[in-house]
């Protein structure tokens, strides 16, 4: 029983906080955020170079074959950071997806070369959401119909752009015809992977919701000692004090709860889904306390376009309902709670 | 990161529950915050420190059996699990224990602690005092040096279950004239002493739960102090973070309440799903119960990790504490007409669990340092943010 990272999975994080904070900083994410694809190829080639994309590619591939695990420690830095590209969704949720089909797929090895060397732009359309993320983009799609799995290129779609309140997320309706070719996986073994890359995309969110709160605390924690009203900074009012302190909190205790779920994932335990979703739920929460009172504290400068805060708090909004929205991971864990007949006792809790 | 019990601690779970199997009273022992209820669950915690089960984290010549903390937390999950009686001395033996372990000397810890872990002595916390309550630093009851022992004169009060209890530990001014935290020594005072007085204070359900204790010219050897004179804020302190930290409120507890919770939704599903959110809410307890489950055994792998756990235990208080409030508020709704009726009502069933319950978790975000201050702590010493 131990709940603490390698060495290995920590520094990596390092790492990756370190070059994002130079690679990401506020400016160039508001310049990214104003082009027309809403996409920098040059923070993904850099993104790529760090080795970030071969996280979670099988060693055989030439990736490092990390797992959820560690993507729960990355996507916190991916959300903190607030880059605006479809990382996650490739090397991680897209990775995990091309794993997971049978071999007898013969490009699979191609793709997931690919992706580890950063080359491929990969899309997931899932029918949890009309929409399909970076779409206008992607090489090819990976296309959910009913229990079957298609990979369809660019060539055979058309995409119609709705524009996001988070300009760093580019969505598209899709149109597409499925056909016996494009289908790569079906029945059973397609609605496993249907499931599992659900889970991990809304993991990923989860990761990402806990680097947004981190962020957006960190930020109203500066503020609040540079601002000063009554001949005193702000932060030393005790109102405000106690809005941060509840932040703090929330933030601690979703930690854990999104380490557990990742290890599900990585493990396959069976009540993976439960525990993503639980932690679904304790990140959304974090964040969006943190951008209710980050707001709150900042006062007007919080709601203009200049302050950092409003990008962080958009994509806190636009991430909580993707991937699953938040009603729906409620349901999955209060049918498990109420309409399970497991009786919930105290010893369960790694079993 | 590895989530599993290794099989050591799987034999270990396996010992406990099948003790507790045979051993725990099949009827309710009655709450011992009466005469009678306190010397039943006396007797429990005998029964349990001659199984080598009371105060398992302790080393084993103090009367422990050198368990580990993931150990300890496993124990917790088996004996809450089992429904084992409340344990009755844990101020004593959690917040006192673990201050004499890391500051007492070997005589003080020889002669204290197994008797604590037995619960052939029973402990009372006496920090607060009428003038005293958060700010804890504003203490003035006195205990002035005269020889080899200290002259105490004073008053402290909210003294939990200090009427039946054998000792008491806090913080006196030994410094004449000093201020705030200095000046201040940790001593253990024999409460038969003469010049002890006690005097009853009825809690919000009626029982003598707590107590104000006088002290009129009570000698206490120096012997009896902890740390060095004027120290002991300091070592007070140390007990504090432990208190809010992890040992108080071991998870268990509430998972276990929370498995009651679910119980009682899913056997009055009909009446409860009247209201939607009351479902909303047992889900969010199990969730929190679970959240609080898993920070604990992250703590614990931190601590193995060589890390200290210092201001943010203040995070965990405000946490168990709203938790605890959450669910048995949800349980008073699902409840609903019959909620107010107390133990003994033809009508009562398990109510009195609950409403007991409800009555306690009012407390929960008051004792062992207000949620207030807690957050005043958090904003400060974690986040950083200037002093008012
Ligand atoms: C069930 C129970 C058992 C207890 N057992 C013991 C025991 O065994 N031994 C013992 O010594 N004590 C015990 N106590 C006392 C407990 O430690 C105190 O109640 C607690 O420290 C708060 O002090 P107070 O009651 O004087 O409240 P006060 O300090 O008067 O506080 C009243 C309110 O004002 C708020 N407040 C005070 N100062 C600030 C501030 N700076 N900023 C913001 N808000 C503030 C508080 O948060 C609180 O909401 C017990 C209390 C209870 C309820």
């Amino acid at each position: 029983m131990d709940f603490t990272f390698t060495e290995d999975q920590l520094m990596f994080r390092e790492a990756i906080s370190r070059f994002l904070m130079t690679e990401a900083a506020p400016e160039k994410l508001r310049e990214i955020w104003e082009t027309d694809e809403g996409r920098s190829p040059e923070l993904r080639t850099k993104i790529a170079m760090q080795g970030l994309t071969a996280l979670s590619i099988p060693e055989d591939n030439g990736g490092l074959g990390m797992g959820d695990v560690a993507w729960s420690l990355m996507t916190q830095e991916l959300g903190y950071y607030g880059i605006p590209d479809s990382l996650a969704d490739t090397a991680y949720v897209g990775a995990g997806l091309f794993s997971a089909l049978d071999d007898s797929f013969a490009e699979k090895g191609q793709y997931l070369n690919q992706i580890c060397d950063g080359e491929l732009r990969l899309a997931i359309g899932h029918q949890c959401s009309p929409m399909v993320a970076d779409a206008h983009l992607a090489e090819v799609l990976l296309l959910q119909h009913g229990d079957e799995v298609h990979l369809v290129s660019q060539d055979d779609i058309s995409d119609v752009a709705n524009p996001s309140i988070d300009s760093s997320r580019r969505l598209s309706q899709v149109t597409w015809q499925p056909t016996p070719e494009t289908c790569i996986a079906s029945g059973e073994a397609g609605a496993a992977i249907w499931n599992e890359t659900l889970n991990r995309g809304a993991l990923s969110v989860a990761g990402q919701l806990l680097g947004l709160a981190q962020r957006m605390l960190d930020l109203t924690v500066d503020y609040s000692v540079q601002r000063k009203q009554f001949g005193k900074a702000i932060g030393s009012f005790q109102a405000v004090k106690h809005h941060l302190a509840d932040v703090a909190g929330k933030i601690e205790f979703a930690k854990p709860v999104l380490y557990r779920a990742a290890n599900s994932l990585e493990t396959n335990h069976p009540l993976a889904s439960v525990h993503v979703s639980q932690a679904r739920q304790f990140c959304s929460e974090a964040a969006l306390l943190a951008a209710r009172h980050g707001i709150q504290v900042h006062g007007a400068m919080g709601y203009t376009w200049e302050v950092d805060l409003q990008m962080f708090m958009k994509r806190s909004w636009a991430l909580n309902n993707t991937w699953g929205d938040a009603t729906f991971h409620q349901a999955r864990v209060q049918d498990y709670v109420l309409n399970s007949q497991v009786d919930l006792a105290p010893s369960l809790t790694f079993e | 990161m590895n989530l599993t019990y290794s099989p050591a601690q799987q034999a270990f779970r396996l010992e406990v529950r099948e003790w507790l199997a045979a051993n725990v009273p099949k009827e309710k022992l009655p709450t011992y915050d009466t005469k009678e209820g306190f010397e039943l669950h006396r007797q429990w915690e005998s029964k349990l420190h001659a199984a080598g089960l009371s105060m398992v984290m302790w080393p084993e010549e103090f009367g422990g059996r050198g368990c580990d903390l993931i150990e300890w937390l496993i124990f917790e999950e088996e004996y809450y699990g089992a429904g084992a009686p409340l344990r009755v001395n844990l101020n004593g033996q959690l917040l006192l224990g673990s201050t004499l372990l890391e500051f007492g000397t070997q005589e003080q810890k020889a002669q204290f602690l197994p008797r604590m872990a037995s619960s052939d002595d029973m402990w009372a916390q006496a920090w607060s005092e009428p003038n005293a309550g958060s700010d804890m630093a504003n203490i003035s009851s006195k205990a002035i040096l005269d020889g080899d022992h200290y002259v105490l004169n004073g008053q402290k009060t909210w003294s939990t279950r200090a009427i039946y209890a054998d000792w008491a530990f806090g913080l006196f001014r030994s410094e004449p004239g000093s201020k705030r935290h200095h000046g201040l020594s940790f001593l253990m005072v024999p409460l038969d002493a003469e010049g002890v007085t006690i005097q009853p204070i009825k809690a919000l359900d009626g029982e003598d739960a707590f107590a104000e204790i006088f002290f009129d010219n009570v000698k206490v050897p120096v012997a009896h102090r902890i740390g060095d004179e004027g120290k002991g804020w300091h070592v007070a302190m140390a007990t504090a973070g432990f208190e809010r930290g992890l040992l108080l409120r071991s998870p268990a507890r509430f998972q276990q309440t929370v498995r009651k919770l679910v119980k009682l939704y899913r056997d009055n599903k009909a009446s409860a799903d009247r209201d939607p959110s009351i479902g909303v809410d047992v889900a969010k307890c199990w969730s929190d119960a679970e959240a609080y489950a898993l920070s604990a055994y992250n703590t614990v792998g931190r601590l193995n990790n060589g890390e200290k756990i210092g201001a943010e235990s203040s995070l965990n208080k405000v946490f168990w504490s709203e938790m605890d409030l959450l669910i048995h508020q949800t349980a008073m709704k699902i409840l609903g007409t019959t909620g107010e009726l107390l133990a003994g009502a033809p009508l009562a069933e398990e109510h009195a669990y609950w409403l007991e319950g409800f009555l306690f978790a009012q407390a929960g975000p008051i004792y062992a340092g207000a949620n207030e201050i807690q957050r005043n702590i958090v904003a400060e010493r974690v986040l950083g943010l200037p002093r008012s």
